[in-house]
């Protein structure tokens, strides 16, 4: 027998300070992470030097927990409801309060300089806390969150006297028609990022000069529709500057003064690369922005349905850089085919519906295709269209295999290959065939377990799925489990996969964020299963309507599942209709 | 504000009032398109949804519980009223809600355009976009008749909407306000089915140079 003596060795060559410094350039979470498990003084070091922490599930831990270990934190994203939550399946009280957090963080000694909510329900109270809490609060950033009135923007607007950043992004807000626009002191001067494009009321629109005139850091401003194009150009000429615009409303009559001193201003702001807004817009005004539109590197027109297709092509001819182009289905497939012939360095295209009805989306596979042919560099897709061929997609998923989101939604959710009437397994086999790099995927059409046997077989990377009305029995969502090793958000509604498929490895939900099963199979008895022998996951039902009684009945098909992996068990703050196994 | 060239039209543009036939969905020639049947499967050249779904179950190919079908048989707008279906955006949905879009079909035109009538203050900046639009016409004021004409083949336009209570009615005979409030959508009809439209419809004008 040869015994060999075991060293443990030391990474004593750097003293801490050197790996202090080492580990400032790690930025990224999944790096960060990855280092703390190294050694124990590895782990010691990077805790006390993280100043950015990602919690992409709020109730996955604790805000003590958060604060006791990374004692030097400055920035804090949280993420709240799940993304379902988007389309109504998720009761507006069902969770996601950020006042526990900030009042957590305010007692102790962080000092808070950054804060980046998703899905959550923010208060006015929350706002007002958290405004006088932080003397260093720089950045807000509420994107998709509720609770909040304009009353709370005053706070921050009022208190926070280093603010850099004020941004609401398609939050539901209620407007107080107070002023809090007129709530910045004078003596605020830092702000960088402004956009309150989700605003629904009134603006001060004096205030809002006066505020921008004094914040000559500004580089990105998104107004609301109240904003109108008379203001617009006033505030032009003051930030020249500008990297990033909104507009508001973009109306006015072309021959208009207002509408001709906006022209010659827009040829001055030589630094704009990024456009949105055109909330309501007049067609003849367009021409406006072309000599923008040469710079351009992010275009967001998918709030602005009064532009046709002519219209858009005109536009989108004049962006060769174009990188990323949000936009509503009225491009329809050929107006699709003059950004392929145009906008050679696309990476990210999103197509929403511009009519919600059935059989009235515009895009088609066609438009696609083209869009395919011209553009190699796609990496990101969202497309709403009203049907979709395999043999488009095989097209796609060869010509642009960078992909790393793809999300198709066929409004139509069942409908197979108009060509073949055969589901679109295939199409969708091929995606992530030959997409190696593919994280996110959404899939709809007439789909049966094939699918995701494919996914399952090559969808490596494959971290994000979203599932609607797809599927033939268990053994679909069993591909998907036991294929995609680093899946960690899997979000099914109305499919047919129940307990066996649930339960089979219930130790890979510890693996994942978290798992969303609405309208499918499982039952209340195979929920219970699993939440008894996964302690360490929390097993939410959440009840349609409040009335429902929780049934004992162990068979009763459940109607919304949502588990997660908790490290601090169930939460104390769920409503009556959740119950939590 | 450039004119388009005449476009071609493509050989298998519906005939007769079929407006689903004209969306601006651009199918190959020859290739049938299945759309959604506003109740019951279409007849015609379109195949209904029902056709192309096999109601086998356990059929590998189209696998399909047949509840769904039927029930998508019966109505199947209620798959898009269905919670969480589609997906976007409560935030989206409701800043898309509050227009006033109306589409716009011109007979043997293959495609469909909206117009948001809250654009317009008045009928001739309504028909001036018109103009723009299907820009292979132009507009012209005859008499007190808002017609449009088309420069390829001299055919002449009238523009008609279908009102609330499902009856089309020649543009521009009520105030423009109540024209908005009333107006479900818009058709350039050809002068020669215009007749007898409305009460009080004007004589037929012979064709313009």
């Amino acid at each position: 027998m040869l015994w060999v003596s075991r060293k443990t060795i030391k990474m004593n060559y750097f003293p801490d300070e050197v790996l202090e410094h080492m580990f400032f350039f790690i930025t990224s979470h999944k790096d960060r992470n990855s280092v703390s498990l190294v050694c124990k003084s590895w782990y010691k070091i990077e805790r006390y030097s993280r100043q950015r922490v990602f919690i992409g599930n709020c109730y996955s831990i604790s805000p003590e927990r958060l604060i006791a270990r990374f004692p030097g934190l400055k920035s804090l994203t949280l993420k709240g409801k799940p993304h379902f939550a988007d389309f109504n399946l998720v009761p507006h009280e069902w969770g996601g309060f950020v006042y526990p957090w900030i009042e957590a963080l305010a007692k102790s000694r962080i000092g808070l300089e950054e804060l980046r909510l998703k899905r959550m329900v923010v208060s006015d109270e929350s706002l007002e806390f958290l405004s006088k809490s932080f003397v260093n609060f720089k950045s807000l950033v509420l994107v998709s969150c509720e609770g909040f009135t304009t009353d709370g923007l005053a706070a921050i607007a009022a208190n926070c006297r280093f603010l850099r950043e004020l941004d609401l992004q398609e939050n539901e807000v209620d407007d107080q028609r107070g002023h809090w626009l007129s709530c910045f002191p004078e003596s605020c001067t830092s702000l960088v990022t402004l956009n309150f494009a989700c605003l629904k009321g009134e603006i001060n629109l004096g205030a809002l000069e006066r505020l921008v005139v004094r914040s000559p850091n500004l580089k990105s401003l998104r107004l609301n529709h109240a904003v109108p194009l008379d203001t617009l150009q006033k505030l032009l000429m003051q930030a020249p500057q500008l990297v990033d615009l909104g507009t508001g409303s973009y109306v006015d009559d072309p021959s208009s003064e207002a509408y001709s001193k906006l022209k010659s201003v827009f040829q001055r702001c030589k630094s704009i690369r990024s456009l949105s807004g055109f909330f309501e817009v007049a067609p003849h005004c367009m021409s406006a922005i072309y000599p923008i539109c040469r710079n351009l590197t992010f275009l967001n027109l998918s709030y602005a349905p009064g532009l046709h297709g002519n219209e858009l092509t005109k536009l989108i001819q004049h962006c060769r850089k174009l990188q990323r182009l949000w936009i509503l289905d009225c491009i329809g497939d050929k107006g699709l085919g003059v950004v392929a012939s145009t906008c050679k360095e696309l990476q990210e295209l999103r197509v929403f519906p511009s009519d919600l009805g059935p059989g009235n989306a515009a895009m088609t596979e066609e438009g696609l295709v083209l869009l395919s042919e011209g553009c190699p560099k796609l990496n990101s897709l969202l497309y709403f269209c009203q049907q979709m061929t395999n043999a488009a997609l095989i097209t796609v998923a060869k010509n642009c295999p960078n992909f790393i989101r793809f999300r198709l939604c066929i409004l139509d959710p069942v409908k197979c290959d108009p060509v073949t009437n055969q589901p679109l397994d295939e199409g969708f086999g091929a995606i992530v065939h030959f997409c190696k790099g593919l994280k996110r995927l959404s899939l709809t059409g007439l789909l049966t377990d094939q699918v995701f046997n494919y996914i399952g077989m090559y969808a490596e990377q494959l971290e994000m799925l979203s599932i609607a009305f797809a599927g033939d029995s268990d053994e679909g969502m069993l591909y998907v489990l036991n294929g995609c090793k680093k899946l960690r958000k899997l979000e099914i509604m109305k499919s047919r996969f129940g307990n066996a498929a649930l339960l089979e490895d219930m130790g890979k939900y510890e693996a994942m964020r978290s798992l969303w099963m609405s309208s499918c199979e499982v039952t209340l008895g195979g929920c219970k299963t699993l939440a008894e022998k996964m302690p360490r996951l929390s097993v939410e039902i959440i009840n349609e309507s409040e009335q429902m009684e929780f049934s004992h009945d162990d068979r009763q098909k459940v109607d919304k599942m949502y588990l997660y992996r908790t490290l601090v068990g169930h939460r104390k703050d769920s409503p009556a209709f959740v119950c939590i196994l | 504000m450039s004119p388009e060239n005449g476009k071609h039209l493509p050989e298998n543009y519906a005939t007769g009032l079929n407006f689903e036939a004209t969306e601006l969905t651009l199918g190959l020639p020859g290739k049938p398109r299945v759309t959604i049947s506003d109740g019951g499967a279409k007849s015609g050249t379109k195949r209904g949804f029902l056709e192309t779904v096999d109601l086998n179950l356990g059929d590998k190919d189209c696998g399909q519980s047949q509840i769904d079908v039927q029930e998508a048989a019966k109505s199947p707008v209620s798959k898009a009223q269905v919670v969480g279906w589609p997906p976007v955006r409560g935030f989206r949905k409701n800043a898309m809600k509050s227009c006033k879009y109306v589409k716009v079909a011109v007979d043997g035109a293959p495609y469909l355009r909206k117009v948001d009538l809250q654009m317009y203050s008045s009928y001739q900046l309504l028909l001036s976009s018109l103009e723009d639009m299907f820009s292979c016409f132009i507009m012209r004021n005859y008499l007190n008749e808002k017609k449009i004409v088309d420069q390829v083949n001299g055919l002449e336009y009238v523009p008609t909407y279908e009102d609330k209570d499902g009856d089309w009615m020649m543009v521009g005979d009520v105030p423009w306000q109540m024209f908005v409030e009333s107006c479900k959508r818009l058709r350039l009809m050809k002068s020669s089915e215009a007749i007898g439209l409305a009460p009080n419809t004007p004589p037929k004008c012979s064709s313009t140079t």
